[in-house]
């Protein structure tokens, strides 16, 4: 019997870290066969291989030095960074709101505020374009700024105001006695309880607008207000029948390496973030 | 240094009426608390004098000026919660320091002196660098009373703030509050809580409330001695006064008589007879339940070790004058 049942929990033990494997591989090995795309040249890139057999950093130096992809780089780290703080911003004020003040029509307003999110993005599009023709900041960051806020934003809203809820009212009235006004209250006693929060969606929203494609493409038009993800679907070779592979996956390897680190940094937040409010601290 | 003045004060949340029109005045350092059974709305009272709610009618006075649409900071008052409500990601002293940095144009090593000063009243001078959550519960409750001595209040307010410890250290703590109370007797304290243990130990006088309203305001041995009502009788005092109806009641010419348990007399000539039904010996003294035929077993509460047997049938007799006598509307006759 307990030879069995030994056997019984090894099978379990082995499909287990089975599973694990497939997932592993199914999602790290496209990124894997990029890097090694990115380190080939010339016809090698049509060889399959599995192993690293040649390096060599032409691709990065010809996506970096020709055309405008350093340009791309900066445009996509300044969007995604002012989007992360302008979001985070009017989320946290507006949490504050939805959580702490009582209004009437309060819940109706966050129902809104999800339902918001509901659309998709190819629904808004024309809309939003003529929106974005009618302020003038057509072929600007600040077109592009706008509309991820805008996407980003119902859950940023949304998840920080669960967030803010779990924060213990007495701690809000003790800083009231203490003669806090509601701005000191949210940059000084919740802001500091809240930042696994922060970090979690403030993350969140920066891959978002790192990644976004659909509004890239269409409310800019030139080579110098892109975005990578754009930058890289447009890069073209020698002629229009040659797809420079290297270069396009030596770009996607830039593009990707720093979100990985950015979660590396933050993982131990993020879990935190995420089970907040689950079992009281 | 502040006397509070509540004139016909009413509070209502949505159509619930919590405070029904309460006239109380609370003289200068004097230690008041607010006791009553849960629901009573005695902490609705204390917020509404803090400033964290808002008056629905009447009028708040401190010192003579209506306080009505005042901030709770421009009060003077400070508070001291149930749950501690310390700011968990600022070390002891930055809790403290808090309000005081917020105000303008404060010197730091003023702020550094008054609490310092403050952490030496309360032992936790040592604590001042560790954070909220590496102290145990007494140590934070202490911390959060530091917090309020520290802004200097001339309203001290107290919501309940022993319910959160264990037995030995609520007495602790309720002997610091009381030191705290001499030390400071210039200020005006206001404490809440539905323990009428701390009420009589703590309390210059007392304010029994009893559905958002005042039962009665006196000192400890006036509310013992003379409660007003049957409500204010069986509310003070432990063990709770016994009531007894009927004929027995009859006999002294009221519809409920109110005796306490240290006031009968076991006696082989008592007046009345019952059936021991449970004894508890306590150490110092002890308390005997008879069945008398009445809705709840009488207490009798005896000096030293009870030595009687549950069955056994026992005579006592009550001490005359300290009788108390109820008509039908549980108003005392005197």
């Amino acid at each position: 019997m307990t030879a069995s049942f030994d056997l019984w929990k090894l099978t379990k033990t082995a499909l287990f870290y089975l599973l694990v494997v497939v997932i592993v591989v199914v999602s790290v090995f496209p990124f894997y066969y990029a890097i090694l795309t990115s380190f080939k040249s010339g016809t090698d890139l049509f060889r399959i291989t599995y192993w690293p057999t040649s390096f060599s950093l032409q691709n990065y130096e010809s996506v970096l030095r020709v055309g405008s992809f350093p340009r791309n780089l900066l445009n996509s780290v300044f969007i995604a960074s002012v989007t992360v703080l302008l979001a985070l911003f009017l989320a946290v004020t507006a949490s504050f709101a939805l959580s702490r003040v009582r209004f009437r029509g309060r819940s109706l307003l966050l129902m809104t505020i999800l339902a918001v999110s509901m659309f998709p993005q190819i629904a808004v599009l024309a809309g939003l374009f003529e929106v974005i023709r009618f302020l003038g900041i057509y072929n600007t960051p600040w077109a592009l700024i706008f509309s991820y806020t805008i996407f980003t934003l119902p859950f940023t809203v949304w998840v920080l105001t669960t967030f803010m809820r779990e924060l213990p009212i007495e701690i809000e009235e003790a800083a009231i006695v203490d003669g806090a006004t509601p701005w000191v209250i949210i940059t000084r006693v919740f802001m500091p309880l809240m930042w696994p929060a922060l970090v979690t969606t403030g993350l969140l929203a920066f891959i978002g607008a790192w990644n976004e494609f659909l509004f890239a493409l269409t409310f800019t038009s030139s080579n110098d207000t892109r975005t990578v993800p754009v930058a890289i679907a447009l890069l073209s070779g020698g002629s229009q029948y040659e797809i420079p592979w290297g270069a396009i996956m030596a770009a996607s390897v830039i593009v990707t390496v720093p979100l990985v680190i950015l979660v590396l940094i933050f993982q131990r937040k993020i879990v935190s973030g995420l089970t907040a409010g689950g079992v009281k601290g | 240094m502040a006397s509070i003045e509540l004139r016909n004060i009413r509070k209502s949340f949505g159509i619930v009426n919590v405070i029904k029109g309460v006239d109380l005045e609370i003289r200068k350092g004097e230690f008041m608390v607010f006791v009553g059974p849960s629901g009573c709305g005695k902490s609705t009272l204390l917020r509404l004098i803090s400033g964290l709610e808002d008056i629905t009618s009447g009028e708040m006075l401190f010192d003579g000026k209506v306080v009505n649409a005042l901030a709770p900071s421009k009060r003077g008052i400070a508070m001291v919660f149930q749950s501690y409500a310390l700011y968990p990601h600022m070390t002891v002293y930055e809790n403290m320091a808090f309000g005081l940095t917020l105000e303008k144009g404060k010197d730091k090593e003023d702020i550094r002196k008054r609490v310092e000063r403050a952490a030496d009243m309360l032992q936790i001078r040592d604590y001042l660098d560790r954070l909220p959550k590496q102290l145990s519960g007494g140590q934070r409750q202490r911390v959060a009373i530091g917090r309020a001595i520290t802004r200097d209040p001339k309203v001290f307010l107290f919501d309940e703030p022993l319910s959160n410890l264990d037995a030995a250290l609520r007495v602790a703590t309720r002997i610091e509050i009381a030191k705290l109370h001499e030390g400071m007797h210039e200020t005006t304290m206001v404490y809440v809580t539905h323990d009428q243990v701390e009420a009589m130990t703590l309390a210059d006088r007392i304010c029994v409330l009893r559905d958002g309203l005042i039962e009665q305001v006196g000192t400890p041995m006036e509310l013992y001695e003379k409660p007003d009502s049957i409500f204010v009788a069986g509310f003070i005092g432990s063990p709770k006064m016994n009531f007894i109806a009927g004929e027995k009641a009859a006999n002294f010419d009221c519809s409920t008589l109110g005796i306490r348990g240290e006031h009968l007399q076991i006696k082989d000539d008592g007046i009345w007879e019952g059936t021991v039904i449970h004894t508890e010996n306590l150490g110092a003294d002890a308390y005997v339940y008879l069945e008398m035929g009445a809705e709840e077993p009488v207490v009798v509460r005896l000096e030293g070790a009870a030595r009687y047997k549950s069955g056994e049938v026992l005579r006592v007799s009550p001490m005359q004058d300290k009788v108390h006598r109820f008509d039908e509307a549980g108003k005392p006759i005197r």
